[in-house]
């Protein structure tokens, strides 16, 4: 491959898609698989439940903070320290969907370091700390 | 217009005026038997996500072949026809949008149709200002939330009827910020068998529009490929696919971010969210397919009738005129 052809293909295909796209396929697979492995253990009671499953009609109708209030239900990363139930449980295979975007970013920041891109260096950081920060629950209401 | 032309139209339209409310009923029928059989106190909980799942499953048969993300059809339906508070509704419809987007990125990615350097600076602009948005979203009180949601569907219904695309737009001269980004590219054109070089220009503007897609995207948990695809496409100059498959990585950034708020909060039930993504997923599956077998404007139209009606119908609800 010449000099030419090697610029067209990067122009097609910067080098960090490929890395970006691996990671983000096993990291939503991996998503995918926990979010239905227990939210199939939460349905068929395999884990028990933090609020009974008859009861949740009663309560989906209530706002977030009056759901929270009639329940108890913990906020924030609590659910993580709570995995026994099924209904914590399931927010495994959300929590990954929601993090694969930082994995994603992290991955490809040493692509951009080898080329000296500090420009997107900063962006890629940027976007881990938006990301981390609104995970960290350093806004949260509660 | 030729006579064949004419017969194919009629058909189509004959085709449309059938398969809106067959649509329509479908959506809506699960929800509503749920419903009734709850008022005669015979409802098992299970019920609920089984029905969820049905309207997800028809939700994501018919958004990918329209062209629009499964968030912008899920929030309004699901929140107008199933007994969940708006909030819960939200944080699903962010999940419903995230997982689609994120499922769809590693391919976009691999075969050039998402370009990241374009992506990365207006994915930071939506992410940060999504996160307002949920913010918002969860602090206002319900009925505000609903008619404000109502207006923006009709909005986007008529942004839909309206809006131009540009398959290859023209840019004379990329703008200095996205030269100095570096923000270029090149994709492959099946069609025509061509490498499709392509730049873009006002890049400035299409930060600050990403930053208010951004917010509206977290304040009513819809997704926001109905602006995105817009704002890459006539705003900056993307070519229409490339435009699609960035907006897919924006979207997956961007709703990330209020999605980690919502959960945060403890705005998603699983029992919500889990029936929705998995429908929905299994739906766009079968939706891809369709594309092959009905034209694409006549789902698109079909679309935008379910949008107005849902359009309506939130609007309504939020105003306490049908509840």
């Amino acid at each position: 491959m010449d000099l030419g052809e090697n610029m067209e293909s990067e122009r097609q295909n910067p080098p960090e898609q490929q890395p970006y796209a691996s990671v983000l396929h096993w990291s939503t697979l991996a998503g995918f698989i926990a979010l239905i492995i227990t939210f199939v253990a939460y349905m068929l009671g395999w884990l028990p439940s933090y609020v009974p499953l008859e009861q949740l009609p009663h309560l989906w109708s209530l706002s977030t903070a009056e759901y929270l209030k009639a329940t108890g239900t913990p906020i924030g990363w609590s659910w993580l320290f709570a995995m026994g139930k099924g209904d914590f449980a399931s927010l495994l295979g959300i929590a990954i969907l929601a993090g694969s975007s930082i994995a994603c970013i992290a991955a490809i920041i040493p692509i951009y370091a080898k080329s000296r891109n500090t420009t997107y260096i900063v962006i890629c950081l940027l976007e881990i700390a938006v990301l981390l920060v609104s995970a960290s629950g350093i806004f949260s209401t509660h | 217009m030729e006579p064949q032309d004419l017969a194919g139209s009629r058909r189509n339209l004959r085709f449309l005026f059938w398969l809106l409310p067959a649509a329509l009923l479908l959506l809506a029928i699960p929800a509503e038997a749920a419903e009734a059989a709850a008022k005669t106190g015979a409802t098992a909980w299970w019920v609920w996500p089984l029905a969820l799942f049905v309207v997800c499953f028809f939700l994501g048969m018919i958004a990918v072949p329209a062209g629009v993300g499964g968030g912008v059809l899920f929030v309004p339906i699901v929140g107008s026809f199933f007994p969940f508070h708006l909030d819960f509704v939200r944080g699903a419809g962010l999940l419903v949008a995230m997982a689609s987007a994120l499922a769809a990125g590693p391919s976009l990615l691999k075969n050039g149709m998402a370009n990241l350097r374009l992506a990365m600076p207006l994915a930071l602009a939506a992410s940060i200002s999504s996160i307002g948005g949920a913010k918002m979203g969860l602090a206002l009180p319900a009925n505000v939330v609903q008619i404000a949601l109502g207006v923006t569907i009709l909005g986007i219904a008529a942004l839909m009827i309206s809006a131009k695309k540009s398959e290859f737009p023209h840019v004379a001269r990329p703008d200095p910020l996205s030269q100095a980004l570096g923000i270029h590219g090149m994709f492959h054109d099946a069609i025509s068998g061509k490498n499709i070089p392509w730049q873009v220009h006002r890049t400035p503007a299409g930060l600050v529009l990403f930053l208010i897609i951004g917010f509206l995207g977290g304040l009513f948990g819809v997704g926001a490929g109905w602006a995105n695809v817009p704002g890459l496409n006539l705003l900056m100059g993307v070519p229409l696919k490339v435009a699609a498959g960035t907006s897919s990585m924006i979207l997956a950034m961007a709703s990330s971010s209020a999605t980690w708020y919502y959960l945060d909060n403890g705005a998603i039930l699983p029992i919500i969210a889990v029936p929705s993504v998995i429908g929905m997923m299994i739906g766009a599956r079968i939706g891809a397919h369709l594309l092959t077998v009905l034209k694409a404007s006549i789902i698109r139209n079909m679309v935008i009738g379910i949008l107005l009606f849902a359009g309506i119908r939130t609007l309504l609800k939020g105003l306490g005129i049908w509840i």
